[in-house]
């Protein structure tokens, strides 16, 4: 697998990343390093192997239904950009 | 009384001793540290210093003492890795993106060492977000080893990424430190300053309020200059968090009592695979001595095989960068931290980003992003998290024959600043040692045990079975007792 | 997909022949809770903004997610009012994608192994058949903040107290093929959702929302392209909606175009709707398991107690009151339409005339209350009430018709029935002396129509009635006035 100069603006677009357009072939090619090393694992035979979804054996604990937090918009807000009335402020959304 | 110099000299447990006996406050300690700090900026092992803080601790400290409450660490002034949010005082990540953020949380970890009285003097530098092996990647700039070989004038890296505390540690400018480590990011930066680093099991120390980078793998743990300080110091960071779903309700031990200095009849296991190619001659035979010293001390050597090892370091570079991808999308500019605006919101987000993550932390995001994308999840994610399958169960069957592993820290020791950072896959080499253990979520410690040919420190790893710190550190113990290391940097930058 | 035989009367005529729409729905219902699904926030609404958000619910640096032992029972419950299968085991997803109501950056979702599996609702419909409705699946996620416009000419307000609360998303098979299905899919899944008590189901609050697939095809032809009306929050709005879009898609296919995927937003002001720009991007979420979170595991036994404890559902009530109480089809299926009104006529019922019983409830009672705009849980007047009302009727206290009269005076006054009626002197007369006396007066008043009545003219009788009752003030015992004129008039 190797990442052209397309993939690259799309991954790019999907992480939310500017890439100047004469960067992405270069970036390209560090990314496909990077590719080309991790790759190695196709060598390994895995058909039979279930992934790991977790090194801590142990179940999912569940958390009693009881409100412990909020009443404090001005410390949620406090380290924000922007922010108005105790709201977040942020660029115009069209939806 | 004892002299000022000498406070900064003496270990965690020497210090804890000393104050218990009376012959030193906290406050002394913690004034000879903050002068200790301001004669060695020139490292810049710190991203902020918090002095009137660590003051304010240290007198609170004395008053506790005086009144006969005593903590473990009490009066024990410390260094925390700035990826450990604290309280009202600026946490960065070392990254850009961060800037001004101050949490009006704090870390349960940073909690725990509070309430077990230690003192913070400030914020230790480190790679952005975690990412790196040489604390390069800092955007507070590099971090100086405090080590480099003699007639050497360049820069050496401490290893990464907890570079400011591994520096700060050896540098005799803080007692002990916090670090994290993800895939060697305590114990790599430990072999290459001369100190002791170890990271626990996965689920002992709470990740709650630690900046997450790869939130399977990430796990706090001390930075330290012996082995029985590390055992301190642990004991006072672990604990049952409810507030992380990953943390483990489980016993924590005394593991100082884990100091026994005996290792007769125990096995330890030397990987075949560890033995890799282009390993540097004075790896081995310092990996063939700290044989020899476990072997005089009456453990019992057993050859062992961990088939999968190769395939430890492609896996973490899957699975950490997929997980940093997505744990780094917060950093968007709209709650917290550093914004870039742009002509509208995609375009706020993407210059706030581009600007914010330096060259290291961008890569790794694309990769994980790359990797978890559409018609690409099965090939790249899932195979890794199969092989990790893998490598957890070539330990469990190692850990059937033996009680503990012995492997070299690192593949070689610390380089100078620049040698390496140009290169991506040489740099994650780096890690080919720990790498396996955290993808298995085993505890790892690295103990200083000898010098290279230039001088520079090399450590020797000890990994033990999961949640059996008490085998790790005793081995430690006993490896630590015989490698006799007393080598210490000259402190060229007092000049 | 189930094979769905095409009913004419939903097709639609177009320019160039009959086209039938193709509804699939996504329904958010907002979990009754205390706290969030990964927070102890509060879940309560309308609070100030960013009022009710924890540092997790903001996404800061470090913070955890923790899961809400109420979200999984309450899911687990409204997988069994679905028929669904209960998945012991699932896993949450990080479903990862930037937006400003997202401070994470991604959505914790359930994605490859949802908590509940396939299972399905039937839905009743005007024409009085019923239809059933497959249901893919239900997970647990956490709802998005929310974004105010109106604040500012360039910036985008955002509150986050919305952020992290529970919902349970229902992903119903393509089966609905016309919007009364949709609108009655909607309904019942509200129904199950109120009786089980895992989601209030207010809309306009926006605790149940429904995003609309809708496709159109030739009957019978493959599956056409569809687009996703996100967020339709009123039932009015979900039929609008999906009207304008098969119209939409209709005219576009007619004049020789294509359907482009794509999700689209209803403006119930212009009555269209549009593409949504913010959604136009390729979606690629990159879901992978949440390394913070573990696999959610339940015991077989706790899924069972939660089985044990569930109450009668709207389907098992309806049958049992057309069996049990010998009910119509459309006055059971009127009366279990909420829990409240179910529970009211079943008090009321209670040792009376069920059919009774369910007249004054379903007509006098929600009539009254319908006008007036008050809730069956508010009702002034108590079960009680209603059945002593209707207990007078029955041992002929009162005639039926007083009996309205009583109701009019119970609705303004809260009374017990047997106070007004001692009170205003209603208590009917059956005494038939009394009675004799007031027909032999309207007889000698009205020799002309008496004879109308001995010639054959019997429905005359009706109205001598009425002149009986309206000398008596309505008092006098109808049937008691009936046998005297009889007797009096035609000689028994």
């Amino acid at each position: 697998m190797s990442l052209d100069k397309d993939t690259v603006r799309r991954v790019a677009k999907l992480a939310r990343i500017e890439v100047a357009e004469d960067r992405l072939e270069a970036l390209g090619q560090e990314l496909n390093q990077i590719i080309g090393f991790v790759e190695q694992l196709d060598e390994v035979d895995t058909s039979a192997v279930e992934p790991m979804t977790s090194v801590a054996k142990q179940k999912l604990r569940w958390r009693a239904d009881k409100v412990t937090s909020g009443g404090q918009a001005d410390k949620v807000t406090a380290n924000a950009p922007a922010s108005d009335m105790n709201f977040f402020v942020v660029p115009k959304v069209v939806e | 009384m004892t002299v000022k110099s000498e406070l900064t000299s003496l270990t965690l447990a020497d210090a804890r001793d000393a104050l218990a006996r009376g012959e030193t406050t906290s406050v002394e300690l913690t004034e000879a540290y903050l002068a200790a700090i301001e004669s060695a900026r020139s490292l810049n092992a710190f991203v902020t210093e918090t002095p009137e803080q660590a003051i304010d601790m240290a007198r609170a400290s004395d008053a506790r003492r005086a009144a006969g409450t005593v903590g473990a660490m009490e009066g024990l002034p410390l260094g925390i890795k700035d990826l450990f949010c604290t309280r009202d005082v600026l946490s960065t990540a070392s990254s850009h993106i961060l800037d001004g953020f101050q949490p009006p949380y704090e870390s349960t970890v940073t909690t725990n060492l509070w309430n077990a009285g230690a003192v913070m003097l400030g914020k230790l530098n480190m790679d952005e977000f975690a990412m790196g092996s040489s604390n390069e990647t800092s955007h507070y700039g590099p971090v100086a080893n405090p080590w480099r070989p003699e007639g050497d004038n360049r820069t050496y890296v401490p290893g990464g990424s907890s570079g400011g505390s591994a520096s700060s540690v050896a540098a005799e400018i803080v007692i002990a430190a916090t670090g994290t480590d993800t895939g060697g990011s305590i114990r790599q930066p430990a072999s290459f300053t001369g100190i002791v680093g170890a990271k626990p099991t996965y689920g002992r120390c709470s990740r709650f309020g630690v900046v997450a980078f790869a939130s399977s793998l990430d796990q706090a743990g001390p930075m330290t200059r012996t082995v029985r300080d590390a055992a301190i110091m642990l004991g006072s960071m672990v604990g049952f968090d409810p507030m992380d779903s990953t943390s483990v309700d489980m016993p924590v031990p005394n593991f100082e009592s884990a100091l026994t200095g005996d290792v007769r009849g125990m096995r330890i296991g030397i990987p075949a695979e560890y033995r890799i190619d282009d390993m540097p001659e004075e790896i081995e035979t310092l990996w063939k001595q700290g044989e020899a010293w476990l072997k005089d001390a009456g453990a019992e050597i057993v050859p062992i095989s961990l088939p999968h090892t190769k395939y430890a370091l492609p896996a973490y570079y899957i699975v950490a960068p997929a997980e940093a991808s997505s744990n780094l999308a917060r950093y968007d500019g709209m709650r917290f931290g550093l914004r870039v605006d742009g002509g509208d919101l995609t375009e706020t987000y993407e210059k706030t980003r581009a600007a914010g993550f330096g060259a290291e932390v961008q890569r790794r995001i694309m990769i994980g992003t790359y990797v978890l994308s559409a018609g690409y999840y099965d090939a790249y994610y899932l195979k890794a998290q199969k092989v990790r399958t893998l490598i957890g169960q070539d330990f469990e069957q190692a850990f059937g024959q033996v009680d503990a592993i012995l492997t070299p820290t690192a593949p070689s020791a610390a380089f100078a600043a620049g040698e390496k950072s140009g290169d991506p896959i040489a740099m994650y080499l780096n890690d080919v040692f720990t790498v396996p253990a955290s993808m298995a979520g085993l505890p790892g410690i690295s103990v200083p045990a000898g010098l290279s040919a230039e001088g520079m420190p090399l450590g020797l790893q000890i990994l033990a079975p999961a949640f059996d710190e008490m085998t790790m550190f005793r081995v430690a113990g006993v490896l630590e007792g015989a490698a006799e290391f007393t080598a210490r940097p000259k402190k060229w930058w007092l000049s | 997909m189930r094979d769905i035989p095409t009913n004419p009367d939903n097709l639609i005529a177009g320019e160039t022949g009959d086209w039938e729409i193709v509804l699939g729905l996504e329904i958010h219902a907002q979990v009754t809770s205390d706290a969030k699904l990964f927070s102890g926030a509060s879940t309560e609404f309308g609070a100030d903004p960013n009022s009710q958000v924890s540092f997790v619910d903001a996404g800061l640096p470090g913070m955890l997610p923790t899961i809400n032992e109420k979200c999984i029972e309450q899911a687990v419950r409204t997988g069994m009012g679905l028929n669904s299968e209960i998945n012991l085991y699932s896993v949450f997803d990080r479903k990862n994608y930037f937006y400003p109501d997202l401070p994470q950056g991604y959505q914790i979702s359930q994605f490859k192994q949802p908590i509940v599996g396939p299972g399905h609702v039937t839905i009743e419909l005007s024409d009085g058949t019923s239809k059933v409705i497959g249901v893919e699946r239900l997970h647990l996620e956490q709802d998005a903040g929310k974004s105010v416009h109106d604040q500012h000419p360039s910036m985008t307000y955002v509150d986050l107290n919305r952020c992290g609360v529970a919902l349970m998303e229902i992903v119903s098979d393509p089966d609905m093929r016309s919007a009364e299905e949709a609108s009655a899919y909607v309904e019942k899944v509200q129904r199950i959702v109120r009786y089980l008590g895992t989601c209030d189901g207010v809309m306009a609050e926006g605790s149940l929302r429904a995003d609309v697939n809708v496709s159109v095809r030739r009957p019978g032809a493959e599956l056409g392209t569809r687009c996703e009306i996100k967020n339709v929050n009123s039932m009015r709005f979900i039929r609008q909606a999906i009207e304008h879009e098969a119209r939409r898609q209709i005219e576009i296919l007619e004049d020789g175009g294509k359907i482009v995927q794509e999700t689209r937003l209803y403006d119930p002001n212009k009555g269209v709707t549009r593409s949504m720009r913010s959604k136009e991007e390729a979606h690629d979420y990159r879901y992978f398991p949440d390394p913070d979170l573990l696999p959610l595991e339940m015991e077989a036994a706790y899924v069972q107690a939660i089985r044990d404890s569930l109450p009668e559902l709207p389907d098992a009530k309806k049958a049992r009151f057309m069996a049990d109480y010998g009910l119509s089809e459309y006055d059971a299926r009127t009366l279990v339409s909420d829990r409240e009104s179910a529970d009211y006529f079943e008090a009321v019922a209670k040792g009376r005339d069920a059919k009774l019983s369910a007249n004054w409830v379903t007509s006098d009672l929600f009539g009254f209350l319908n006008r007036t705009g008050i809730a069956i849980a508010e009702s002034p007047i108590a079960a009680s009430q209603l059945g002593q009302l209707i207990d007078r009727i029955v041992d002929k206290t009162i005639s039926g018709r007083i009996a309205k009269d009583v109701f009019e005076v119970m609705c303004e006054t809260h009374q017990d029935p047997d106070a007004i009626i001692a009170e205003k002197g209603l208590k009917q007369v059956t005494d038939e002396g009394a009675i004799t006396a007031v027909v032999d007066q309207v007889i000698a008043e009205n020799p002309d129509k008496v004879a109308d009545v001995q010639g054959g003219k019997e429905k005359l009788l009706g109205w001598f009635t009425g002149q009986v009752m309206k000398l008596s003030g309505g008092k006098a015992n109808p049937q008691a006035v009936n046998k005297i004129l009889r007797d009096k008039i035609l000689g028994g």
